[in-house]
């Protein structure tokens, strides 16, 4: 569902130059003893998701604003395609970094097309230029043009006037967007469908994100690589998703996970990743005796009911073949199909409702790939090198 | 202590009008003129006029009176919103926050001071005429507006400031394309309000030549003839009415379409 590139993505990025680099940055706000940002060293790479989180006032957006000089560090410096724009001037750095905000800061008093023109017009592109790329921005993010273009933030709902606030963030195509806490103030469904389009739209317009959170959930499903934050701003750990769940750098990071860092390692994996079983099959055409034999001989509960052309209908047991009743009437039906793409943790809400204790897997077709059974979790689960986490 | 109430009641009363007072204003304001309107018909028919009456309330002398209480009042409003918005402009900007207080204050006390008081102070320092009256009346008229303006400027979202910040637009074009904006309907109300005082305030205009509605109503208060007074207090409150509702009429206008 969020196919989010991680692997060979990073590998290529170990050998390409960053796209943004802080280097020894330190910010001390005015009439403050102690530095909001201390001293920190970041690479981010080019067409990555990079969330930084950390509890609250540990530094993430300090760290965000310094990246587009919203404020000014005190030392160290910036660099931005290789350039170093410590000094350079910041609003038109500023316009080459789309930057969202969690209380979006629409203009109230300019329509939706206007919002979304700011930074194209400043950059003096031509009008029709312009008109085409806010529709486009808009189809883009799931708004009708024709029904949204004129009208004013105040009729929007929170999550449409975020998705106007991504729009506008992409406005002038920059290659890099800086969101600080986005989809904070929305409520959990629509942040739900938020994320999941955001990483849709991001797998086709791989842009360089940073993505501040405070929420360690949205950080493991955002993103690409996680930095670890705590007080000052300081690198707890930073790696991928998987690497921190699995194997967190100390006892601040366990703490930050929270006992449910290893169940959150199944939004991380998907069915492709994992070994499908493969209960007995069988159709309306198999003999009922046979049938019997086979889920006798096997270790599994239930055979799986394909139809002709091999899709799965129903999980069929010993009782269902005992009786007379035709197959797909008495069993136990298969509402949903799960897709190699699918994460385990999909899988296992699927297994949960359907209270067979297993999934079937289907291809893009619809045709029968196998089984993920809530014993094959289960086991992959406690196979983890889980070291270090509190469980 | 004193003092600290001059500053916090100015700031605690912003002479802010909401859209609904100021839609409302549309239909009150006109039924309020035609009210006194007729009021002023009925004691003009109905008076006895005696000769004093008669030759203080010659039409022609009215009518200068009128235009000299509305160049004034007119004048004096130009010149607040000529001085106030740019200073109140000024102290809300980043790195002179501590100006504004302090200005608020001194504005305030000068508020406090009876009109007449300041406007004889004006006379000593600038001499008679109606150049005078406009200066007193300005500076008389000027908190409303300026305190409106930095209201009307620091109740704009901070978050609508950062995004424009964040978009690469720099001090002026933020406050041009967004603060200006965004502050308007807040600094029409204290334009509206310091017009009422500035048109009432002209009735004081006479005391050092500035002319006026104000030599009818004192020459009535003289020579004891309650006609007279009635008829150029009518007067100048249909002025300020008149005044008002074109400031209503502006107030609904300028505002920025997609405000609630
Ligand atoms: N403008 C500011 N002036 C002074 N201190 C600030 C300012 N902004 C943030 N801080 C302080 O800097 C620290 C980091 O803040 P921030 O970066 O906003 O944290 P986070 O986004 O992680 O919650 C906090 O202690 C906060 O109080
Ligand atoms: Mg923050």
């Amino acid at each position: 569902m969020n196919p989010n590139p991680q692997g060979p993505q990073l590998e290529e990025n170990k050998v390409t130059t960053p796209k943004i680099s802080l280097r020894n940055v330190t910010k001390t706000y005015s009439g403050v003893d102690q530095p909001a940002v201390k001293d920190l060293d970041l690479d981010i790479a080019s067409g990555e998701i990079l969330v930084l989180v950390g509890p609250s006032g540990c530094g993430k957006s300090t760290t965000l604003r310094l990246i587009n000089r919203m404020i000014e560090p005190s030392s160290g410096e910036i660099i931005f395609d290789g350039e170093n724009v410590t000094n350079s001037d910041p609003n038109e750095l500023r316009r080459r970094m789309g930057y969202v905000i969690q209380q979006v800061g629409l203009f109230p008093h300019r329509t939706i097309a206007e919002n979304i023109a700011v930074v194209p017009k400043s950059l003096k592109w031509p009008k029709d230029r312009i008109r085409a790329r806010v529709d486009e921005l808009l189809e883009l993010t799931g708004m009708d043009p024709n029904v949204y273009r004129d009208r004013y933030p105040k009729e929007l709902s929170g999550g449409q006037a975020q998705r106007v606030g991504v729009a506008r963030a992409l406005g002038a195509e920059p290659d890099v967007l800086l969101m600080d806490e986005p989809f904070g103030a929305i409520d959990p469904i629509t942040r739900f469908n938020l994320q999941n389009e955001f990483l849709r739209l991001q797998s086709e317009l791989k842009k360089t994100i940073v993505f501040v959170t405070h929420d360690i959930d949205e950080a493991v499903k955002m993103g690409d690589r996680i930095a670890i934050l705590r007080d000052q701003s300081e690198i707890a750990q930073l790696d991928t998703p998987e690497a921190i769940l699995t194997n967190p750098a100390d006892a601040f990071v366990v703490d930050f996970l929270g006992s449910g860092a290893v169940l959150k390692t199944l939004t991380l994996r998907r069915l492709r990743d994992i070994q499908l079983v493969h209960p007995p099959e069988i159709t309306e055409q198999t003999g009922r005796a046979d049938a019997a034999a086979q889920l006798r001989q096997s270790d599994f509960p239930y055979a799986v009911l394909l139809d002709d052309t091999r899709r799965p209908i129903a999980w069929v047991d010993q009782k269902n073949l005992d009786s007379s009743d035709s197959l797909d009437s008495n069993s136990r039906r298969i509402p949903v199909k799960l897709q190699p793409e699918d994460t385990l943790q999909e899988a296992l809400s699927v297994m949960l409702q359907t209270s067979a204790g297993m999934s079937a897997v289907v291809d893009g077709s619809g045709q029968y790939l196998g089984t993920c059974t809530i014993q094959s979790l289960a086991e992959l689960l406690t196979d983890q090198p889980v070291d270090g986490a509190s469980l | 202590m004193s003092t600290t109430n001059v500053v916090d009641n100015p700031e605690t009363l912003p002479a802010r009008r909401n859209q609904s007072v100021s839609q409302l204003d549309l239909i009150v304001i006109p039924v309020f003129f035609v009210l006194l309107a007729i009021l002023l018909t009925v004691v003009w028919i109905y008076s006895d006029f005696d000769g004093t009456t008669t030759s203080i309330l010659e039409p022609d002398r009215l009518w200068t009176q009128a235009q000299e209480q509305i160049t004034v009042a007119l004048w004096s409003t130009v010149l607040v919103i000529v001085l106030a918005i740019p200073l109140g402009i000024l102290v809300t900007r980043e790195g002179a926050p501590r100006l504004k207080n302090n200005l608020v204050t001194v504005l305030g006390l000068g508020q406090a001071l009876p009109a007449y008081g300041l406007l004889v102070l004006f006379f000593v320092a600038f001499g008679q005429g109606t150049l005078t009256v406009v200066l007193a009346l300005a500076a008389f008229a000027l908190l409303p507006v300026l305190r409106n303006t930095i209201v009307g400027l620091e109740q704009v979202d901070k978050s609508v400031i950062e995004a424009g910040k964040g978009m690469g637009l720099n001090g002026f074009q933020r406050l041009r394309k967004i603060e200006l904006p965004l502050a308007v309907p807040v600094i029409m109300g204290g334009i509206r309000t310091a017009t009422i005082i500035n048109v009432g305030m002209a009735t004081l205009a006479y005391l050092i030549g500035g002319g006026g509605l104000g030599i009818t109503i004192a020459a009535g208060l003289k020579l004891n003839r309650p006609v007279t007074i009635l008829v150029g207090a009518l007067l100048v409150a249909l002025i300020a009415l008149a005044f008002d509702f074109i400031g209503g009429l502006a107030q609904r206008y300028l505002r920025p379409k997609g405000l609630s």
